[in-house]
């Protein structure tokens, strides 16, 4: 097979993996609600918009890392091998990317909205918003499943994702926060267009670099 | 070689001494440690690429060598920063990008040794390291390069504040100063050098 139909078939195997055990997905959704449903009994107020942004993106980043710290520690060892001898690395990194792109998109998608109906929503755009959440979703997920397929081959330890990664998503993490907050008060498409592109290039940025890097990974 | 490395490494910083008592005399130290920081992380990176394009065992020593003597070098430099800061903004720590910079790299360095801790197999140990060092590397740069660009920093030559080259760097300063970063990255490599052999006549004995 090709590597792009190997991506498009590896995508749909996720899918229908996670599917089949909704388990698994329901408990992200839950997790999520459950700590927007925290930061709202802590709060009790409306916030301001600095608050509710950073606050906004630390839930995203707890729910991030849930949702893809499984995305290689939960596959057995036959499973790997399996994919070791049929499929290239690249096609196993990138389709997973993909998925977890996805999947955080949807989440974030779903806390957004429960985020905003209890907490009053200050955005002034929220299409330039939405546009930083995907972008933000993009980043958090594909740095994500980089470390999560790199503590695979480490010790399947999940408190090693949180450790390796945080520090490197602190430059993402800063960016989204900053443009976040422009589309939040309303700055103009054109003041906020560098910061959106700057993004775009970062993301492109990691995911080149996972694709380059996760050859060595697999190889054992 | 190692003596010339000694004697620079000892002698660069020491002129600084008798130079003006002020906190501009932090710059000899400070900003120096940045300069020997960045060198060796771009060793650790140069070498972490060599490791995994040839899997010598050599090149991961360096690598995980270079990184701490790195994480040395950044510890020093924040102390200084950090008294320095204390006289000048008035407080050991602000929120500027470049320190926001300083406290991630740190942390991503630290992720780095703990993640060599934790496995046992060396040769897994070696290129795990080297790939999470990379991505690092990358990362990171970006932190301290671009971004501070794009704020403004409280730093001297930062967002309108007066930089030290317009008018307190004049030559009798950049005497000290360009040996001083020489020096300090000799320091740091000679360091590094003598661990990287202790390493590799450790590795010898137990072979």
């Amino acid at each position: 097979m090709n590597p792009a139909g190997q991506i498009i078939h590896l995508i749909k195997l996720e899918a229908r993996l996670e599917w089949k055990n909704r388990q698994a997905i329901t408990s992200l959704i839950v997790y999520s609600l459950a700590s927007i449903y925290i930061s709202y009994l802590a709060f009790r107020q409306a916030l301001d918009p600095i608050t509710w942004n950073a606050l906004f993106w630390i839930i995203m980043l707890f729910a991030a890392t849930n949702a893809i710290a499984k995305s290689f520690l939960q596959e057995s060892k036959g499973l790997q091998l399996f994919y070791y001898t049929t499929l290239h690395p690249q096609s196993v990194i990138l389709a997973k990317t993909i998925y977890n792109i996805l999947l955080l998109s949807f989440l974030g998608g779903i806390n957004f909205i429960i985020y905003s109906i209890l907490f009053e929503c200050p955005l002034a755009n929220i299409g330039q918003y939405i546009g930083g959440l995907f972008l933000g979703a993009i980043g958090l997920s594909s740095t994500l499943t980089f470390i999560s397929g790199l503590v695979s081959r480490a010790n399947n330890n999940v408190a090693l994702i949180a450790i390796l990664g945080f520090p490197l998503l602190f430059p993402l993490l800063l960016m989204i926060l900053k443009y976040s907050s422009n589309a939040m008060n309303g700055v103009s498409w054109e003041a906020n267009q560098q910061l959106f592109f700057i993004l775009i290039a970062l993301n492109a940025m990691i995911i080149m670099l996972s694709y380059l890097l996760f050859p060595y990974l697999w190889r054992e | 070689m190692l003596l010339y490395t000694f004697t620079m490494g000892f002698l660069g910083p020491v002129p600084a001494m008798p130079i003006i008592n002020e906190s501009i005399r932090n710059l000899y130290f400070h900003v120096t440690m940045w300069m020997g920081m960045l060198v060796l992380m771009l060793v650790n990176a140069i070498y972490s690429i060599k490791y995994l394009s040839s899997s010598k065992s050599y090149f991961d020593i360096v690598a995980e060598e270079s990184s701490r003597m790195a994480m040395v070098f950044a510890s020093a430099g924040l102390i200084t920063g950090m008294v320095w800061a204390n006289y000048t903004w008035g407080a050991p720590w602000v929120n500027d990008p470049q320190l926001n910079g300083t406290a991630a790299t740190m942390l991503i360095y630290a992720a780095y040794f703990i993640l060599r801790n934790a496995i046992p197999d060396e040769i897994k140990r070696a290129k795990l390291g080297s790939v999470y060092s990379i991505f690092a590397f990358v990362m990171m740069f970006v932190f301290i390069m671009v971004i501070p660009k794009m704020n403004d920093s409280l730093h001297p030559g930062k967002g309108g504040n007066p930089g030290f080259n317009k008018y307190d760097l004049d030559s009798n300063m950049r005497m000290v100063f360009y040996p001083a970063v020489i020096g300090w990255t000799l320091l740091g490599t000679w360091i590094m050098s003598i661990r990287v052999r202790t390493k590799l006549i450790e590795n010898k004995i137990s072979a």
